[in-house]
């Protein structure tokens, strides 16, 4: 070490560390947590922009073309450059709207999206705030995140923006309800409401996830989620060929960035979420291959930790961009159809058999709950 | 007590559903369609008028930029109502190229409207997919005209000229690896006739690809069945013709009713629909691709055995060649007075019809023995749909009004004309 880092350094470093510890444990505490929120807001904002690229790069490939490939090498500059597009673009505020909601509901859309994040274990001590109400709070900060399509619907006075902020809203309320009766299966399954205890309590293998146990419920999640973020084929919301742009459809360059950003964190969000919840979290697929650790370089395959719960996201981002390419649009009453009348009976039901089947212990639904 | 009224939305004309310039009046109670009223003539380029004022051969270039999704086959529908009028006869081998041109252009038509409908109900894919094979047809209106879209290549008389002997080839670039350029121009080595036949071989297993995209499709299915269902009846009282009249069950086929050129000895089933909604005509349009395939390859295959004039002899009408020009006094004559004068037609009026890839596409042509039309009338297909949009929306939904603008398949170049 002494030989890697100059001496100087390591004297600046104890003093710096001397002077930090001298601090009030209040500013201490600040300081770490400042920190912490910077280092994942940071990683979410630049995962959520390359994910752009990627989708790009994927649905392209899908679709028997090339995708961005001229702005830096094999175009991996190109969410930059749309970035710088959007932020030197006007922002149009349309004289016949409420112009303070109008401005507002951008940042209600995407506040939610990225403070979701203060629960989520990202391995088995990284977390912003390691709440025992944490599912709670996701699922409310989630339903928060509905408030800023419908008042920028509402606040444009567009009837195209408005027709797009009442779909969302009956949207939401239907998926919600499906959400949460899934989410109810993952608490009863994992005994807790602490994100790490839910991925705690899936620790020993894919066999001990939820995935397997909760099948339905994660189908069910997991469709929920692709509704809940108005992608494809669930974007009535947006309905392109329908109503434009939908809820965005008078917005433009910084204030349209945000509800891009938006979408795409919640869709990242989402991705995480289900990882945790169903996908073991950072824990490894292959937890208790020890053979593996005797072969160098592939020990991270059997350790746990973020590396993998990155991999669980990208893998659910790319199922995203995969539904994207490949499904028709959904009617907007076909959406409610199969919230209200498949999704909501499918939980409940499965909430009761888990209830006993994880009472009788059977199979892989013993050691549930307990 | 307040008067509820129902919410009026104006769906155009700059809409990305709107396939061009389409307005649409809706009467919305919440997403319900109570009523849609269509104003056309946003697109009204007084085609009919500006082909009075012109010799008959300069208005062809107008047909191509009516239905410009299917452009050889609108020059058909002119150039028979001439032929008619005139009394020539059509060499065997220009019926046979024009029967083959019709048909590549119904799949070029219907690539677009299957593209285009797709993307509608939001099927993304399947758009990029047909435009992929869209683009070798693209480049067989080239080879043979010398311009992709608005190819002016058929002729009372005939065809322009032959079909040429080779492809154009992919030149080198940057962007392109010698493998890659090497494989694109593989199937340019030979005639056009060549790159026609290996598009028929490929072609089917292309339609079988936005077939799994599509056909199965449980979303798919959900936004087209029993949407917009007209019955037989209603259909043929409302002017349907072509995919439209055949996807409510009716089998009605100019091509085999009433035979134009050579459809009477090309091999060819017409495909019909049972329920006469939206998914019947979305599988009777892409059997009807299916079809076209079939029919070209059999002009592919007889083209290449009977080499002969693509134009009638006849040189009051049809220019004389280059060669004959320059040493022939006679053909010299010819020449100046079509190509200032152009030719006078005897006085009397023509109908023509042709089964164009949206339904009967009809020319009638008023005749007063001068070299320019007296009065021509343009039959669209697109026109009599297009005044079925109100029936056939209502009572939907408004994601469903989308869907039946696709159905329609209308072009606004032939609507508004």
């Amino acid at each position: 070490m002494g030989n890697l880092v100059p001496q100087f350094l390591l004297n600046w470093i104890d003093w710096g560390m001397g002077v930090f510890h001298s601090l009030p444990d209040w500013i201490q505490y600040l300081t770490i947590t400042t920190w912490k929120i910077l280092f994942v807001l940071i990683a979410v904002i630049l995962i959520v922009a390359f994910s752009t690229y990627f989708e790009r790069k994927v649905i392209g490939s899908m679709q028997a073309r090339v995708g961005p490939n001229r702005v830096g090498p094999l175009g991996l500059l190109q969410p930059f450059a749309d970035v710088i597009k959007l932020l030197i673009k006007e922002v149009v505020v349309p004289s016949q709207s409420n112009k303070f909601l109008f401005v507002i509901a951008p940042l209600l859309s995407l506040i939610p999206a990225l403070a979701t994040w203060a629960v989520i274990p990202l391995n088995d001590w990284y977390v912003i705030a390691d709440i025992n109400a944490g599912l709670l709070y996701v699922l409310a900060l989630t339903s928060v995140g509905v408030y800023g399509v419908i008042l920028a619907g509402w606040a444009t006075n567009s009837k195209y923006a408005l027709l797009g902020a009442m779909r969302s809203a009956a949207q939401i309320v239907a998926y919600e309800i499906a959400m949460g009766f899934a989410l109810v299966g993952v608490l009863m399954a994992g005994g807790s409401l602490n994100l790490g205890d839910i991925v705690a309590k899936q620790a020993g293998g894919v066999s001990h996830w939820f995935l397997l146990p909760l099948f339905p419920l994660f189908v069910v999640y997991w469709i929920s989620g692709v509704a809940e973020t108005n992608r494809a084929p669930f974007d009535v919301a947006e309905g392109e060929s329908e109503i434009v742009a939908g809820f965005h459809v008078e917005y433009s360059g910084v204030a349209f960035a945000v509800f891009f950003l938006a979408e795409y964190a919640n869709m990242v969000l989402i991705s995480t979420l289900t990882a945790i919840f169903f996908f073991g979290g950072w824990a490894s697929p292959f937890e208790g291959w020890t053979f593996l650790n005797n072969i160098p370089w592939l020990a991270w395959l059997t350790a746990g930790g973020l590396h993998w719960l990155f991999i669980k996201m990208c893998m659910f981002m790319y199922t995203f961009f995969w539904f994207r390419a490949t499904f028709p649009r959904y009617r907007y009453d076909q959406i409610m159809r199969l919230g209200w009348k498949i999704f909501i009976p499918v939980t409940i039901i499965w909430i009761a058999v888990e209830g006993a089947m994880a009472w009788f212990q059977v199979g892989p639904w013993s050691g549930l709950g307990a | 007590m307040a008067e509820i009224q129902s919410y009026t939305m104006n769906f155009g004309p700059q809409h990305p559903a709107a396939h061009g310039v389409l307005r649409l009046v809706l009467e919305i109670e919440g997403e319900t369609i109570q009523k849609a009223d269509p104003h056309v003539g946003l697109l009204h380029r007084a085609t009919e008028k500006l082909i009075e004022t012109k010799p008959y051969n300069q208005s062809i270039g107008y047909m191509d930029r009516l239905d410009y999704v299917s452009m050889m086959c609108n020059e058909h529908g002119y150039v028979m109502a001439i032929e008619k009028l005139l009394g020539i006869e059509v060499p065997t081998r220009a019926q046979y190229i024009r029967v083959m041109f019709d048909e590549i252009t119904r799949i070029l038509n219907h690539l677009m409207w299957l593209g285009a409908h797709g993307l509608d109900i939001g099927a993304m894919t399947v758009f990029l997919y047909c435009f992929r094979e869209r683009e070798d047809l693209m480049d067989c209106y080239e080879a043979v005209s010398g311009t992709r879209m608005h190819a002016t290549y058929y002729r009372p008389g005939g065809v322009y000229r032959d079909l040429p002997d080779s492809m154009p080839k992919y030149a080198e670039s940057k962007y392109r690896s010698k493998k890659v350029l090497d494989r694109m121009n593989s199937v340019r080595e030979g005639s056009l006739l060549d790159f026609i036949e290996d598009f028929t071989s490929r072609f089917p297993a292309c339609v079988d690809e936005y077939e799994t995209l599509l056909t199965d499709n449980r979303i798919w299915k959900q936004r087209t069945v029993n949407i917009a269902v007209v019955s037989p009846e209603r259909a043929m009282q409302l002017g349907f013709t072509g995919p439209m009249l055949r996807g409510s069950g009716v089998e009605w086929d100019l091509r085999k009713k009433q035979p134009y050129d050579v459809y009477d000895r090309v091999d060819f089933d017409i495909p019909v629909g049972v329920n006469g909604d939206c998914y019947d005509r979305y599988l009777v349009r892409v059997e009807e691709m299916r079809q076209s395939n079939r029919i070209i390859k059999q002009c592919v295959d007889w083209l290449r055995d009977n080499p002969g004039p693509v134009m009638a002899e006849d040189h009051k009408i049809t220019p004389p060649t280059r060669v004959e020009m320059k040493d022939d006094m006679e053909s010299l004559i010819h020449h100046f007075k079509l190509f200032t004068e152009g030719y006078c037609v005897p006085e009397g009026e023509s109908y023509a019809a042709v089964e164009h890839p949206k339904g009967e596409f009809g020319v009638y042509i008023i005749s007063d023995g001068a070299n320019k039309p007296y009065r021509v009338k343009i039959r669209a297909p697109g026109f009599a749909h297009l005044s079925a949009m109100s029936e056939m929306v209502e009572g939907h939904m408004l994601a469903d009004v989308v869907a039946v603008i696709g159905t329609q398949d209308i072009v606004f170049g032939e609507v508004d004309r």
